[in-house]
């Protein structure tokens, strides 16, 4: 172990002040009452408005039809973000078990087809996308939300690259123990994988809590609104009214943050482990 | 009784590659029979057939008087022991040794019993609730083991099981396979690549070589009556010395000397003797040969010599004073062996 010395934590303090201080700004801004910050701009202490602005910003009956609370697009938000990454991992596992361990003609030009798709992100395909979504009679839903998104090549190539990295002999002994594909998969090769798992669950949920274009043309009724859409609702009503309700937006933009910090604090040892660790 | 009868296997792969071409052979009730060869030989390709996890081209495997072939590995009553191991890393070593009995739908309190059992046998019921990465070499080889004994198998198959431990450990857990094997009175294979392993573990050694079978024979019968030069070579640790040579009238030609032999047989030949069976004397009938290196290996020494243009090694003890110089290599002409000098097939 090589000596610590003062340089390296002055580096890495930097690097706390650059990300986390805009947060807390942020977050301290959020306290103060909203004309306040309109007449001298960021704050940076803590006022006295957080139980409230908080309170208003999770229970105010917004939108133009009352129907949206912060608190229902915290849940829209969760919905969409577990439904996004296990939908992904679920599908992409199986996809990879298939292409790992079953010798199908064109087992690996059907994997690279499956691989040139992440050529096609959703903004390409967006229109055809919708209109299958559409035509499904997906929209407004949260099957619409999720589902047509799930399908995940990088997903599929990880799994694949894991998947290839577990000794045969652990499939032939448990051949000979009794256990078929289905016990193999999900009594040897899931519990081998959770590092994996984990670690694709905090990456997909954070891409899907963080989702904006597919929610904002798939849904438009107001009960399915997402936190990350609320924000913008909060500034974009406010306009024409007097002044708008800063304190509001920023504590909508932090308690959009709160959820993908606490999966990435819960998840993060699984997640080193899955990446520097291969427990075989 | 036979336990197993493998009649006329062939494999051969897609692409045309035989690794298996047509071998028979029966394991007797209780017997332990080691597939011994070089890399590449068929022999691991041969114990996977049995086991299930190859498919058999052409031919038959018969395991307890029925037909295998188109069984699962689960159906046919079979346990293997892997060179890796193959433990579940997730699952505890009970859990390792209780998986194929779960799967199988044993009641629980009889899991429980058999696990419990293989343990005690095994000297590892203080891991039971550890996990594999927990365990050392020796220990992880041993669960292994348990988890082939719990299933109660009609044999057990040993894919070169000790070639990743260390060479001391090696020995000991050679010698426990064979008390166990013993102790169960279950027939076994065994493959492995180590001519020393075979030949101490063995009650039948089958020597593979290309996909076919070079000899059959008690560890006796293939190290003092090898069928080719193949064996010959393959057998015993130095090597057998394996000279030519020509048969005429006046006896065994050898690098332009001449030894007396009784063989009908009439021309070139191959001429094997093991360096343990010859000796070197300071003068006397035999061949003339020059010491070139002494090797001392603590009890014994190995001596180098050269032969006309041929390297022989004798083997001796090391209370024997050290020769040097020319000397005379000496033997009794029932150590000689001869072998076809164009098939390698014993004369």
């Amino acid at each position: 172990m090589t000596r610590v010395r003062l340089t390296d934590h002055l580096v890495l303090i930097l690097g706390v002040l650059l990300m986390m201080g805009p947060l807390v700004v942020a977050f301290l801004t959020s306290t103060h009452d909203h004309v306040e910050i309109h007449r001298e701009g960021m704050q940076f202490t803590l006022g006295a408005e957080f139980a409230e602005t908080y309170a208003t910003v999770l229970t105010r009956e917004g939108g133009f039809t009352g129907e949206i609370t912060g608190l229902l697009m915290t849940q829209n938000s969760l919905i969409l973000g577990i439904g996004f990454a296990v939908g992904k991992i679920v599908i992409s596992m199986l996809a990879a078990y298939a292409i790992v361990y079953y010798r199908f003609p064109l087992g690996t030009f059907f994997f690279w087809v499956i691989f040139s798709t992440l050529l096609l992100p959703l903004e390409v395909r967006i229109l055809p996308s919708y209109e299958v979504a559409q035509q499904l009679g997906l929209l407004n839903s949260y099957t619409g939300l999720i589902v047509p998104l799930i399908a995940s090549a990088t997903g599929t190539f990880f799994f694949r690259q894991f998947f290839k990295s577990v000794p045969d002999e652990l499939l032939e002994a448990a051949r000979i123990d009794g256990a078929g594909p289905v016990r193999f998969f999900f009594e040897i090769l899931v519990p081998l994988s959770r590092t994996m798992i984990a670690a694709i669950f905090i990456i997909m949920f954070v891409v899907g809590w963080n989702q904006y274009l597919w929610p904002t043309i798939m849904t438009t009724e107001e009960q399915y609104f997402t936190l990350v859409r609320g924000i913008k609702n909060v500034m974009q009503q406010m306009i024409g009214a007097d002044i708008p309700f800063y304190n509001e937006a920023l504590a909508m933009a932090v308690l959009a943050m709160l959820p993908p910090a606490v999966v990435i604090l819960v998840f993060q040892r699984m997640f080193i482990k899955g990446l520097v660790e291969q427990e075989k | 009784m036979t336990t197993l009868r493998i009649r006329d296997a062939v494999k051969r792969y897609p692409n045309g590659v035989e690794a298996v071409k047509g071998v028979s052979v029966d394991v007797g009730d209780g017997e332990l029979v080691v597939f011994v060869g070089p890399s590449g030989c068929g022999k691991s390709t041969l114990l996977r057939m049995v086991a299930g996890l190859e498919e058999v081209t052409e031919g038959e495997i018969e395991l307890s008087g029925r037909v295998v072939n188109a069984l699962e590995p689960a159906d046919r009553n079979i346990a293997m022991v892997f060179q890796n191991y193959a433990l579940y890393p997730h699952m505890t070593v009970r859990g390792n040794l209780a998986y194929g009995l779960r799967n199988r739908g044993t009641p629980k309190p009889e899991i429980a019993a058999k696990v419990e059992e293989a343990a005690r046998m095994l000297q590892i019921a203080e891991f039971l609730d550890r996990r594999p990465s927990q365990l050392s070499g020796g220990q992880r080889q041993r669960v292994a083991m348990g988890r082939a004994i719990v299933r109660d198998p009609a044999i057990f198959l040993f894919d070169e099981p000790l070639s990743n431990l260390d060479a001391k450990l090696r020995n000991q857990m050679r010698l426990e396979i064979k008390k166990l094997q013993r102790r169960l009175g279950r027939a076994a294979i065994y493959v492995t690549h180590d001519q020393v392993e075979a030949m101490t573990l063995a009650d039948r050694i089958v020597v593979l070589n290309g996909g076919r079978i070079e000899q059959v024979g008690t560890p006796t019968e293939v190290y003092s009556r090898p069928a080719s030069t193949f064996v010959a070579s393959f057998i015993g640790a130095p090597p057998m010395n394996l000279v030519d040579a020509q048969l005429d009238d006046d006896g065994l030609q050898v690098a332009g000397q001449v030894v007396a032999h009784d063989s009908a047989h009439r021309g070139p030949v191959t001429l094997g003797i093991r360096p343990e069976r010859a000796h070197l004397v300071a003068g006397g009938a035999g061949l003339d040969i020059e010491v070139a290196v002494v090797e001392e290996l603590g009890a014994h020494r190995l001596i180098h010599a050269h032969l006309g243009g041929h390297e022989v090694t004798v083997a001796q003890s090391a209370d024997e004073p050290v020769p040097a110089g020319r000397m005379v290599l000496s033997f009794r002409p029932e150590d000689l062996h001869l072998f076809d000098r164009g098939t390698g097939v014993r004369i």
